[in-house]
């Protein structure tokens, strides 16, 4: 199936607009957005329907759009049977994010989840264990926003080194 | 009697911590193995020691000056790590690479797929035990060395291709070499199965261990021999082929019941490892073919010499050594790279281990790693 | 500072006990199987068949107990600094500290990531450290040589016993030590 079609299939069953974004120009992969409150109904049809059978996550991302206030998650998924792609996207609101868990739709979705919320601060209601993966425990912050900012030392250990002349000066 | 019943019966778990300093050489990964005795309840993998924010360096350089930083995702298959970033920003961009350009990223990359798997095949029986042929197999990989070295200056962490095509080219001397490799080597796979293949005591341990279902494999995202080893017939290069694969022929080995051993099942770890020394002659075969094939040209398009890419989004994906690589790239119009995303199979591959481990012992945790081939890098970028 | 003389058993040679302990323990350096990243990979190699690390007398060793030196091969990350700190104060002294490649001497390529500790001697007290990107396997046989010749010169009966004698005049018998 193309993939205007598969977002006419998904508008249809989900009964929302869906967002469309494709270039006439061809450049660039499509897009299909489907609001926060309906993502884990999409992803359910996405998996389950026949004419769709996506049964394979290839990757879930987090991107931090600060100019529209938004942290964007994506699902690039695939069909091994039908061998159809598909990019579906949603967004949440950057203050307080918050989305559904997807991972009793793919399995494979749990440790994306968790490296989302890990460095964007996404949370994931109904993930089995929701917790920092990539960063120690106790580290402050997310380090993938935009507009982070890093501690300057950690436990004792300083972020920097001191510069040369400084060093000279010792 | 009853004495030795009561003791059997006086269960108590104990979590037991292995790494992220072990005796194994897949990195610095982390298990939390709850276990009674020799048998585990569960084995929960944590990872995130080698996390160095590749993703995040992505928007403080160029376009064209990440391409060192990819080497580094994955640092056994950094010919595929470059192609997949190269092939995403070309896209984006619109530039056609020139054919020879084509033909020795395939080179640079089946090199790459050997180089890889000598280090994997020789880990697996290392882990398991037996010294020799991971000393055999590091003895071919330092001709590899040299080769790749005569062709882009570094041993590891090679930084070869560039977006438009490759930096440097090869002249028939080089050829000459990869075609006396290649014919030294294919006949030490033979020696290579004659002496560890069928050995007993891999068998043993690794047949039927920790059988993966085909179903539970693509539900997990494990891709590449992992996958074949189940039963799925999916290779990136036949299936969505890309670059000059469409022009070589190659089989897609995959796993079988009672492929090796009577007792071996389809997806277990036995299985993983027959793929891999199958995969070893498909990309010998892969080499020849090129050789033949490799014709004259450029090296590089034209590309502008600040990459600025309209501001779309792309993802490209290549079979590398391990599976699927998966890179997702954002542009919003600026020299910097807006987010990019690597999608690797070691991240998947650790996450299913939590899944499969109840009921498996600690020596077969050992088996389990080594023939998922979880490297930390991969897992952490 | 050997004296060595033939004599009718044969020979023998005077030298102080520092040197006799020094060449013993430079000649089997053992080294901790450690290496975090693309380092890694080189330090296996160093290893391997051609630039044969075994032939000076080094053998790696899986637990610190039995280390003499710890290889820092590899981008160090804040999650793994204090894992690898546990790992140094399990080794028991003599120990020596290399740190190979740029990201362990200072952060490398990494330097200016969120979680990376841009050196090892930020947290360690290193002995050499070892540029290149990886280095070579001949760069780290360069790098163990000089913990070589740094082991060659430690004094260490010297600073347990020695009390250097006074010595006015030069025709006097040396007294022992």
């Amino acid at each position: 199936m193309e993939a205007v079609e598969i977002k006419n299939l998904l508008q249809q069953q989900l009964g929302v607009d869906i967002e469309w974004c494709s270039d006439e120009n061809g450049v660039g992969d499509p897009f299909a957005v489907v609001p926060a409150e309906k993502w884990l109904e999409a992803c359910r049809l996405a998996r389950g329907h026949e004419q769709l059978q996506f049964d394979y996550l290839r990757a879930l991302t987090g991107t931090d759009r600060p100019e529209q206030e938004v942290i964007e998650v994506v699902a690039h998924l695939f069909s091994y049977r039908l061998r159809h792609p598909f990019v579906l996207k949603t967004r949440a609101q950057r203050t307080q994010p918050v989305l559904d868990s997807i991972s009793a739709v793919w399995p494979a979705a749990e440790w994306y989840e968790r490296e989302i919320f890990d460095l964007l601060g996404v949370d994931f209601r109904g993930h089995r264990d929701l917790r920092r993966i990539m960063m120690p425990d106790d580290w402050p912050g997310h380090p993938l926003r935009k507009d982070y900012q890093q501690p300057d030392d950690y436990h004792g250990i300083p972020t920097s080194r001191p510069r040369a002349e400084e060093q000279a000066n010792d | 009697m009853t004495e030795l019943v009561r003791i059997a019966e006086n269960r108590q778990e104990l979590v037991l911590n292995m790494g992220p300093h072990h005796p194994s050489t897949h990195g610095v990964l982390r298990f939390l193995v709850h276990t009674d005795g020799e048998v585990m309840s569960r084995a929960v993998p944590e990872v995130g020691y080698l996390h160095r924010g590749l993703e995040k360096m992505a928007e403080s350089v160029n376009w064209a000056g990440y391409m060192p930083f990819t080497d580094r995702v994955n640092y056994l298959e950094a010919m595929f790590t470059n192609q997949v970033y190269a092939m995403a920003v070309e896209r984006l961009l619109g530039v056609e690479v020139p054919e020879r350009a084509e033909f020795l990223r395939v080179i640079a990359c089946e090199l790459n797929r050997l180089a890889n798997h000598f280090i994997t095949l020789g880990c697996i029986t290392m882990d398991l035990g037996a010294f020799t042929p991971f000393v055999y197999l590091l003895r071919e990989r330092e001709t590899i060395n040299d080769l790749i070295e005569s062709l882009c200056g570094n041993r590891v962490t090679h930084n070869y291709m560039r977006i438009g095509g490759v930096a440097h080219d090869v002249d028939d001397d080089w050829l000459r070499h990869l075609e006396k490799f290649l014919d030294h080597f294919e006949p030490l796979i033979e020696e290579f199965r004659a002496l560890i293949v069928g050995n007993e005591i891999l068998v043993r341990r690794m047949a039927p261990v920790a059988v993966i279902c085909a179903e539970d494999a693509v539900a997990w995202g494990l891709v590449g021999p992992n996958l074949r080893a189940s039963g799925v017939d999916w290779d990136v290069r036949r299936d969505l082929p890309y670059s000059a694969y469409p022009q070589v022929e190659f089989s897609v080995p995959l796993g079988r019941d009672g492929q090796g051993d009577a007792q071996s099942i389809a997806g277990d770890c036995y299985q993983r490892f027959l793929v891999r020394v199958e995969e070893v002659r498909q990309s010998c075969r892969i080499l020849r073919q090129c050789l033949q094939k490799l014709p004259a040209g450029d090296i590089k398009a034209k590309v502008p010499k600040l990459i600025k890419p309209p501001a779309a989004e792309c993802y490209a994906a290549v079979e590398g050594a391990r599976g699927e690589i998966g890179c997702y790239v954002v542009s919003d119009g600026g020299p910097k790279p807006y987010r990019v995303k690597w999608r690797t199979s070691s991240f998947s591959a650790m996450s299913i281990i939590e899944h499969i481990s109840p009921g498996l012992m600690i020596a077969d945790l050992v088996a389990v790693i080594a023939t998922l081939d979880v490297i930390a890098p991969e897992t952490d970028r | 500072m050997t004296h060595i003389e033939r004599g009718p058993e044969g020979g023998y040679a005077v030298g102080p006990l520092d040197r006799l302990f020094n060449l013993a323990r430079k000649h089997s350096l053992w080294y901790l199987l450690f290496g975090t990243a693309c380092c890694a990979i080189e330090l296996m190699q160093t290893g391997g068949p051609r630039a044969d690390a075994d032939r000076f007398g080094m053998m790696f060793r899986s637990t610190p107990r039995q280390a003499d030196v710890l290889i820092l091969a590899g981008t160090i990350t804040y999650k793994m600094a204090s894992r690898i700190r546990l790992l140094y104060d399990q080794m028991s002294e003599p120990k020596y500290v290399i740190a190979m490649g740029s990201c362990a001497s200072t952060g490398g390529l990494f330097q200016k990531s969120y979680s990376v500790v841009n050196g090892g001697d930020l947290f360690l007290p290193v002995d050499v450290y070892i540029p290149g990107c990886p280095p070579r396997p001949e760069s780290l046989v360069e790098g163990l040589m000089t913990v070589q010749r740094l082991i060659e010169k430690e004094p260490w009966l010297k600073k347990a016993w020695g009390k250097l004698p006074e010595r006015s005049d030069p025709h006097l018998p040396k007294e022992n030590v």
